[in-house]
């Protein structure tokens, strides 16, 4: 085939990106530049909003907690179209590196849909009057929840790692018309929940001095999910790839390789496995 | 595209479009549970169950709001623009309760048609402003109305 000699750059990108050897320095590199981009949009967001922001006609400071549930809740659902669109190209391409990125997500996007679960609560009793009400817009995150859950349930419960990265593939996917469904509940049904209001075809129904933390916020968190996604997926690379040639080969390479009781470098008794 | 992929990647489209068109049919049969309350149209209507629990979610009517001195009973109108429906409720209020202010009350009809409710909650909208700018938005929506009557 000379489909390979004439690769475009992008697609050579895309697969150096799949290949273990080559990602794990490249995120290595990437990840102190993504943690300093992560405080830098944090902090001044944090201050804007919890101090400079006027505090609402109705809610007083109580509507502050916005700040940290409403980009929770949008990253809970950004991180799965993130997975969603990795799991299919793990299922066409039958990436590995695709399955990682899933497996490395899913607990990522699991804390910012309780978070925003728990955010959510704290501010539905003082403002509603209850913690909980089983309404559309909720109903559907917790099942969100539920469905990361069940993707990390799933990969764990069956032993050989091509299998189970296949099939947690396949329930990523699926489980991706939950997203419309979030989305939407609030206009194809009435909710306790209110509607959208950053995400409207018309101007934002936020006063700008409120607008402005919370995007910088939005931006904080989608840099801290990149920032922890590279973090988690070289810790499950080295995990699984243990004793794979590229994995000794950064060891023995590393002046400080690990050494184990007897003086010697650790697990080089499988040199020869 | 290699063949192969082209095939594996039908066959997820025609998964994922049977699994959404599923869904679809299935939120499209419960989609009477899905809603969380009734207008007070939909009550006027009859459209609200008999006998039994339900919500019902509408705008408090301003000046309706009379409170029981020696207890916590209170008693207010709700609409939603076309119908009206009388609401009583013993217990603590929302912070959000106000006259103007939409709310859901959860609690049946009795025979009078007054609607006995057990649990009150504020709903706000997707509006957050300061309120020195809510104040002058609402003056300049009572200036508008005062032009519209001046100019028959």
């Amino acid at each position: 085939m000379t489909e390979k000699r004439t690769m475009s750059p992008l697609l050579k990108w895309f697969y150096r990106l799949g290949a273990p050897v080559w990602f794990y320095p490249f995120a290595g590199r990437l990840l102190p530049w993504l943690g300093a981009l992560f405080l830098l949009l944090l902090l001044p967001g944090l201050y804007l909003g919890l101090w400079h922001a006027p505090a609402d006609y109705q809610q007083g400071d109580s509507f502050r907690i916005m700040y940290v549930h409403v980009p929770a809740a949008w990253l809970s659902m950004f991180v799965y179209f993130a997975m969603a669109v990795s799991a299919v190209v793990a299922l066409v391409w039958r990436l590995r590196m695709a399955e990682i990125m899933i497996l490395s997500s899913a607990p990522i996007g699991a804390g910012f849909a309780l978070i925003a679960l728990v955010t959510g609560a704290l501010w539905g009793k003082p403002m509603w009057g209850a913690w909980w009400v089983w309404d559309a817009r909720l109903t559907s995150e917790l099942i969100l929840l539920f469905i990361y859950l069940g993707i990390i349930a799933l990969y764990n419960a069956i032993e050989d790692r091509r299998s189970a990265g296949r099939a947690m593939s396949l329930l990523t996917l699926v489980g991706v018309v939950n997203l419309p469904i979030i989305h939407y509940s609030v206009v194809w049904w009435n909710t306790l929940h209110q509607g959208a209001t950053v995400s409207k075809f018309d101007t934002p129904s936020i006063h700008i001095d409120m607008l402005i933390p919370l995007l910088l916020m939005a931006a904080a968190f989608k840099v801290f999910y990149g920032w922890t996604l590279l973090l988690k997926m070289r810790a499950n690379l080295l995990e699984q790839d243990l004793h794979n040639g590229w994995v000794k080969e950064r060891i023995y390479a590393s002046k400080t390789a690990p050494k184990n009781s007897t003086g010697r470098v650790a697990d080089k008794g499988h040199q020869y496995d | 595209m290699s063949p192969v992929r082209k095939k594996r990647l039908y066959t997820l489209m025609l998964i994922l479009s049977a699994v959404g068109l599923a869904a679809f049919l299935l939120l499209q049969a419960f989609s009477e549970n899905m809603m969380f309350y009734f207008s007070t149209s939909e009550v006027q209507q009859g459209k609200a169950p008999p006998g039994r629990d339900f919500r019902l979610g509408g705008l408090v009517v301003n000046g309706t709001v009379q409170r029981d001195p020696n207890s916590l009973k209170v008693r207010f109108d709700l609409t939603d623009g076309a119908a009206k429906v009388t609401v009583e409720y013993r217990g603590i209020l929302p912070d959000l309760f106000r006259e103007g202010q939409g709310i859901i009350a959860n609690g049946r009809l009795n025979a009078e048609g007054i609607f006995v409710a057990h649990e009150v909650l504020a709903k706000h909208d997707e509006n957050y402003m300061p309120p020195e700018v809510a104040h002058s938005l609402k003056q300049a929506e009572n200036n508008a109305i005062k032009t519209q009557q001046a100019t028959p």
